[in-house]
């Protein structure tokens, strides 16, 4: 479904991707993780060319990232994508920020996008906000709009990236109970997070990522039981001490 | 001693009175037209102006630059004098059966009017966070496509009190077109001036309906601000 090959990627003279290689499985969830800084965002922005590889070969959903034919808006259309600051439209109410890009991309009828946005927002526990606006929501209710937002395209892969880090503690909770039931009617997700019991309990492996390089690669009970790299232990170690 | 005795007779009714009220309306006309073609015209440059490609976004900031720093009045006398001298006789037979005073005056405040209108455009899309426009594209918006319906929505609603002053500026600097004979409000207080000599009658009413009409067109952006722009937006 996803499929890097010997992917480099640099800020002007940071070498911030150096030689990815990852191949997703459709239906798949993966994690990744790692410090600050080590190329994570970088990494899952090159999957819908909001960063544009400079090495090696990307393919998603069949479609050749480098390749001049492909029609990136089209490739954009079938993956969602979710950030960590909500980035909802603020001058849309919920149901529009949900049917924009259906109507206007998909061509969907609006009567028909409002039906389904509004099982989307069922789904997600917000069909009362069907016509707030994002500045009246929490952040963890934009966060299930955004959610709610993405998978209204009907993506074939889901992409987060931080989903839940900009949010209040006893707001987490209710975005990964969302992102637990995408994953279980067989989305491929690809998600950065270092919420470790949703890698534990929801994913199918983890990634683990130091600067711009992919050091680990785990079944989740692997990868907490018995890391192989000291710079994972010591990562592993720091987020779970009281500390952090 | 004054000498001079009002008469505020002429400009309430009679024939000066109608002299004026067909000014008002050129001016109206001018102003109409002026306004709704500058902002698109001042759309499409602020839109080329952020272009990816170098040269396109060169036309962009050379026709600000000209246009901005160039008197109105000059370009006036350019499209009235000077562009008939310049266009196939076809086109100039066309213009001369239009009203070609007028039409000169309403391309010289458009495109003068724009280039500032680009501006403010350009500063309000530059003042939504890069984040809106990624939200679009990942979306599979294109960029015109997600100027068109994230960006652009959002900068208008900034940029609406910027806007609303280079609309008045345009109504008022329509003013100048009487120095190519259009025959708008400045043009008729003038004429009733000259045939009446009662210039401050004249001209007091001049300034009192060009200063209605900043009233109204601020009155109307207030409405438009409270009433079409939800007030929940961030
Ligand atoms: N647009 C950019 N231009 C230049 N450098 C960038 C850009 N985006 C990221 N970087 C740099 O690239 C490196 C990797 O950044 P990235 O955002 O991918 O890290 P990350 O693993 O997501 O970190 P975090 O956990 O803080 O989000 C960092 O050193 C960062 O400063
Ligand atoms: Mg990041």
């Amino acid at each position: 479904m996803i499929k890097f090959e010997g992917v480099h990627k640099w800020f002007k003279k940071l070498h911030v991707l150096n030689g990815i290689d990852l191949h997703v499985k459709p239906g798949e969830v993966v994690v990744v993780c790692g410090p600050s800084g080590s190329g994570k965002s970088t990494l899952i922005r090159t999957i819908n060319q909001l960063e544009p590889i400079e090495e090696g070969s990307l393919i998603v959903d069949g479609m050749d990232l480098r390749s001049k034919k492909t029609d990136i808006n089209k490739l954009r259309a079938e993956v969602g994508f979710v950030f960590q600051q909500f980035n909802l439209y603020p001058h849309l109410s919920v149901i529009d920020n949900i049917t924009l890009a259906p109507t206007k991309i998909r061509k969907t009828p609006k009567k028909e996008a409002q039906e389904q946005a509004m099982e989307l927002l069922e789904r997600v526990g917000l069909a009362v906000k069907r016509d707030a606006y994002p500045t009246q929501l929490s952040g963890g209710q934009q966060q299930r709009v955004a959610i709610a937002r993405a998978l209204a395209m009907k993506p074939r892969i889901m992409l987060f990236d931080e989903p839940t880090s900009a949010l209040d503690p006893e707001m987490i909770g209710e975005v990964l109970a969302v992102m637990q039931d995408l994953a279980s009617t067989g989305m491929t997700m690809v998600c950065v997070t270092h919420e470790m019991g949703f890698a534990r309990e929801v994913s199918d492996r983890v990634v683990f990522m130091d600067h711009g390089v992919i050091l680990e690669e785990a079944q989740p009970e692997e990868f907490f039981r018995n890391p192989q790299h000291d710079r994972a232990k010591q990562f592993l170690k720091q987020l779970l001490s009281p500390m952090h | 001693m004054l000498k001079y005795t009002f008469d505020w007779s002429i400009v309430t009714s009679g024939k000066y009175f109608e002299w004026l009220v067909s000014g008002l309306k050129v001016t109206l006309e001018l102003s109409a037209v002026g306004i709704v073609c500058a902002f698109i015209l001042g759309l499409l440059i602020a839109v080329l102006k952020m272009s990816h490609y170098r040269p396109v976004r060169w036309i962009a900031t050379a026709y600000l630059e000209f246009f901005r720093n160039t008197p109105l009045l000059v370009q006036i006398f350019f499209w009235y004098f000077g562009s008939y001298k310049v266009l196939p006789a076809a086109v100039n037979e066309w213009l001369n059966s239009t009203n070609f005073e007028f039409a000169a005056a309403a391309i010289a405040l458009t495109i003068y009017t724009s280039a500032f209108i680009a501006e403010d455009i350009r500063s309000g899309i530059l003042s939504i966070p890069k984040e809106q426009m990624e939200a679009a594209r990942s979306a599979g918006f294109s960029y015109l496509r997600s100027m068109q319906y994230i960006i652009l929505p959002q900068a208008v609603r900034i940029t609406i009190p910027p806007l609303v002053n280079q609309f008045l500026n345009l109504a008022k600097n329509s003013s100048l077109a009487m120095s190519i004979g259009v025959m708008e409000l400045t043009y008729q207080a003038r004429q009733v001036e000259s045939y009446t000599f009662k210039g401050f009658e004249a001209f007091t009413a001049a300034t009192v309906v060009y200063l209605g009409l900043s009233v109204v067109i601020t009155a109307l952006m207030d409405l438009y601000n409270k009433k079409v722009l939800n007030p929940h937006r961030a």
